[in-house]
């Protein structure tokens, strides 16, 4: 079943928090992952392989440079597993 | 000119104790590091040797979660050392671009590189994290502690198995003569106790067989040895020249009068049982810094409790020492702490800074009967080393035929 938007944001709150170490609450969707929560590329591909093993989604390496904020990540993942 | 160069910290975490302090008490009192493992995979691959000597303290009590994420275990244990140490240090005040890192493995990030390896097979090469190379790369944990100190005078690792980590203090010293740094943190980490390494040791009848009994397994010098004991863990010493330690007013552990290197070429695991090469490291190591054989009055030698490797060391003792040998208190700390490869050169260097600077020999345990054939003056209960003038070594021998030998002095 896929998940709703707020589980999304939530586990992909916890693989941030995780790899990084930011807190899950300050894991907003107006965020930006660079420029906001200073995730570094490694990190970011990280989160993005662990997060399509968890909501069993595809994200294709091209897709992931427009990935700018939590928000975005949330909608593609969201969209891809309709 | 040669300048002195001295010890001014230290940190540790080892089978005895998760600081450097912790694991020199555990030595005094005796203690032994070797535990049977619990790990599911020991009686999955049905592994001859079911114990070794794992870390007392376990990285995940220590450090941050994201921290253990991106790191190898190597890479854990070695921000572990290198914090106390520089803590211990007192957290000098230099510029980053005064200094470096010699750090040291034997193995590297095996963990990370046969997980990765499990992932790769059973999920697909898409699972394969983007930090998997630069967690199982040997320069890991060096980088780590590099990292985390900011230092920028050079971060280098060696890699020379067991002697992995006595190279890396006298590749600090030689920095530290060159000038490229004021201050330099050296050690080394091992974190190899893997179902691969224990397979492989117990395949060349190097471990011990003692599953019965672990603590008792690593008996340096007794006729009953019959093998290593792996252990895991790291050490680190801040090491920095007397000027600039004096001119902070840091507390001195004791001088690292130098050291030296050499190599048997002779075979790619057996000790050359004539042990020439090593008594030529050790030799170089006590005269190239301007102390006569006569000062050394304690040893802490490599001892691995083999069969064979106890004995060529022993050789090239008495290659050196000639009939003194006979009145240097000689300690093998590897019955406690099992052989931590590529970080036993560093935890070794600390306990025999640590001799020096309390004026005590630690003990050697389970010493029952002692080998005929190796004649050694061996301390089995805390000894008082006396006063006066005081100059100790620590041998580190490893596969590749290299022998290291670093040579202190008590301030």
């Amino acid at each position: 079943m896929a998940a709703t938007r707020e589980e999304v944001l939530g586990g992909l709150a916890e693989l941030i928090n995780d790899e990084t170490g930011i807190a899950t609450d300050t894991v907003e969707l107006d965020k930006s992952f660079t420029d906001d929560l200073d995730i570094d590329s490694i990190s970011m591909m990280t989160i993005v392989v662990n997060a399509e093993e968890k909501f069993d989604v595809k994200i294709p390496d091209e897709e992931v440079k427009n990935l700018k904020t939590v928000g975005d990540a949330v909608d593609f993942i969201v969209n891809a597993q309709a | 000119m040669t300048k002195k160069i001295v010890i001014t910290g230290i940190g540790a975490t080892t089978p005895i104790g998760g600081t450097a302090r912790d694991s020199w008490k555990a030595l005094l009192a005796g203690e032994s590091g070797a535990r049977t493992l619990e790990q599911e995979w020991v009686g999955q691959y049905e592994l001859p040797v079911t114990f070794a000597a794992t870390a007392q303290v376990q990285p995940a009590d220590v450090l941050e979660r994201h921290e253990l994420k991106r790191l190898d275990p190597s890479s854990q244990f070695a921000l572990i050392a290198g914090r106390e140490a520089w803590a211990d240090a007192g957290a000098p005040e230099v510029a980053p671009e005064r200094l470096a890192i010699d750090w040291a493995t034997g193995i590297g990030g095996v963990w990370t590189l046969l997980d990765a390896w499990d992932t790769l097979r059973e999920r697909g090469p898409r699972r394969v994290l983007p930090m998997t190379v630069p967690m199982l790369m040997p320069n890991g944990p060096g980088a780590a502690v590099g990292m985390d100190l900011h230092a920028r005078a050079g971060i280098r690792t060696v890699v020379s198995a067991c002697a992995s980590s006595t190279e890396s203090l006298v590749n600090a010293w030689e920095h530290l003569q060159d000038g490229v740094a004021d201050v330099v943190i050296a050690g080394g980490s091992e974190a190899a106790i893997h179902p691969v390494t224990i397979a492989s040791f117990s395949s060349m009848q190097a471990l011990s067989r003692r599953n019965d009994d672990p603590a008792i397994a690593s008996r340096p010098y007794d006729v009953g040895r019959d093998g290593f004991v792996m252990g895991e863990g790291a050490a680190a010493l801040v090491l920095e020249t007397e000027e600039h330690a004096k001119a902070r007013g840091a507390r001195i552990y004791a001088e690292l009068l130098g050291g030296a290197i050499t190599s048997d070429a002779y075979h790619i695991t057996a000790p050359d049982p004539e042990g020439s090469a090593a008594a030529r490291a050790m030799k170089a190591a006590i005269e190239g810094a301007g102390a006569s054989l006569a000062d050394v009055r304690h040893v802490n030698a490599h001892a691995t409790s083999t069969p064979v490797g106890d004995i060529a060391e022993y050789n090239a003792l008495r290659r050196v020492f000639g009939d003194a040998l006979d009145d240097i208190a000689v300690t093998a700390t590897k019955a406690s702490t099992g052989h931590l490869l590529g970080g036993a050169g560093a935890i070794e260097s600390i306990f025999t800074v640590l001799a020096l600077h309390e004026r005590t020999a630690p003990p050697t345990i389970n010493l029952d009967d002692q080998d005929p054939e190796i004649p050694l003056d061996v301390v089995t209960s805390p000894r008082p080393l006396g006063d006066g003038d005081l100059v100790a070594i620590s041998n580190s021998f490893g596969f590749g035929g290299h022998n290291a030998v670093a040579a202190f002095r008590a301030v």
